[in-house]
């Protein structure tokens, strides 16, 4: 079976995705540093707070380049909320390079768009391309968010589904190869949060073939 | 467009449901943790725990509490009642609340909300306000605390602004005077704050009927509704009201097959 990593860095919301897996019988090994790598096939990066003290503390955990080199390396890598705005090379949130595997930045949430920021509560996806996160039906999946800024890649490809913000479509989900992220929280998504993460752990169990 | 909120609010004391419920097969009426899954898998947008004992012996009952839900519950939810300090707020996190709400320990120290925000995240802290409408001038809202037994004298919208000024993720909104009337949401106070923040507020207080949570998230400009005895003596069911909202074409999270 493959072997989950959660990359504990002291800024997330650990025991909900840990529980969360556990609900689908699969179990999470908390990393907290580089040699703990070793034992995963995967890895979660989860999330909760704000750019620059997140980049800190995974600096002071010497994460920061293992997760790059993972990344480089093409090996599976899920991010979550602020874990996927870590992924991408900045944000208008901090002044610390972000971990740089996606190109692109984190903005504000447009204000005047008659929304509230935060962001906060459920909203459909729009998908825009197929990829492990999303199971083969059609259903309308509502995702729980929770967050002031969103991530704009350079490019747009990389995006696979977006949410309306007022008048706007702000960047849900990216994939690449073999490196996704949501900004919303599955794990507090109910069943529809349950099917994501079942897709991507029936892809991780199938050989996790790299995807565009 | 995000979409409006339906939130059920269970009262506990020493880890069990204060007020009965009114479910007709529950095993235990007043363990939590079974509303709670009842209440997620009916629909609920979130879930809101207030601890009205909040004694300091309660605590640790609290903790277990909050932890047992967070092992079966898929949806975020919201613990408040008596939290006072920043070691409260990482507790109950750690145990597994997504959110902690605050009340007369924001009032008592506003610090309290920006240091909770600036390590956990906006989205992390809640503010609830107390309000009751001022009787020489019903134009203006006093904040209450303590449960409602102390007037502070700060005026509900100057406070609001200052919560959400203080990083706020969100206002949860009750008006004491229409708190258990069943005969409506205090319109006026719920659209002036929600106007006057940029943040949701989360109206609560004398829901009675559909009408009445479509009236708070229209013209009250609530970005949710909390509901309490309406739900719970069964007079409505989060089902009935989502399709009712629906057809009125309010944004809501339909129901998940």
């Amino acid at each position: 079976m493959v072997r989950l990593g959660l990359i504990d860095y002291g800024m997330g919301n650990l025991h909900s995705v840990q529980q969360a897996f556990k609900r689908l019988d699969r179990s999470l090994q908390l990393v907290r540093s580089e040699g703990e790598l070793s034992g995963c096939d995967a890895l979660v990066l989860p999330g909760v707070g704000s750019f620059d003290p997140a980049m800190d503390h995974l600096e002071e955990c010497k994460l920061v380049k293992p997760i790059r080199k993972w990344a480089l390396d093409e090996k599976p890598l899920l991010g979550i909320c602020l874990g996927l705005q870590l992924f991408f090379e900045s944000s208008e949130e901090g002044s610390s390079k972000g971990l740089g595997v996606f190109k692109g930045h984190a903005q504000l949430l447009p204000c005047a768009e008659g929304e509230r920021i935060p962001h906060m509560g459920w909203s459909p996806l729009n998908k825009r391309k197929p990829c492990p996160l999303f199971s083969q039906n059609d259903c309308k999946d509502w995702m729980y968010f929770v967050h002031s800024y969103f991530v704009v890649p350079t490019d747009h490809s990389d995006i696979a589904a977006s949410t309306t913000f007022g008048t706007k479509n702000v960047t849900a989900v990216v994939w690449k190869n073999r490196l996704g992220a949501c900004q919303f929280h599955p794990e507090k998504s109910s069943l529809a949060g349950q099917r994501l993460l079942i897709s991507w752990l029936n892809w991780l169990d199938s050989g996790a073939n790299s995807w565009a | 467009m995000v979409a409006l909120r339906l939130i059920p609010c269970l009262d506990v004391a020493n880890g069990r449901v204060v007020k009965g419920v009114n479910f007709v097969d529950l095993r235990d009426a007043g363990d939590p943790v079974e509303l709670a899954c009842r209440y997620s898998a009916a629909g609920a947008d979130e879930l809101v725990f207030l601890d009205i004992a909040a004694s300091h012996e309660g605590r640790s009952t609290l903790v277990e509490l909050v932890r047992r839900t967070a092992e079966s519950v898929t949806i975020p939810f919201t613990v408040g009642g008596g939290i006072g300090s920043l070691e409260g707020i990482t507790e109950l996190l750690r145990a597994g609340a997504d959110k902690i709400s605050l009340n007369s320990s924001a009032v008592r120290n506003p610090e309290l909300i920006s240091d909770g925000a600036e390590r956990f995240g906006s989205q992390c802290i809640v503010v609830a306000i107390d309000a009751r409408r001022r009787k020489s001038d019903s134009s203006r809202w006093d904040v209450y605390v303590k449960g409602g037994r102390e007037n502070t004298g700060l005026d509900v919208v100057n406070w609001s602004k200052k919560v959400a000024d203080l990083g706020a993720g969100e206002i949860l909104l009750t008006s004491m005077d229409g708190d258990g009337t069943q005969e409506g949401y205090d319109l006026d106070l719920t659209r002036m704050v929600s106007e006057k923040v940029p943040i949701p507020v989360i109206a609560s207080g004398g829901a009675g009927c559909i009408e009445d949570i479509v009236d708070v998230l229209t013209m009250g400009s609530a970005s949710a509704a909390l509901l309490a005895s309406l739900l719970h003596d069964g007079v409505l069911s989060i089902q009935q009201i989502k399709s009712e909202l629906l057809l009125r074409s309010l944004d809501v999270r339909p129901l998940e097959s």
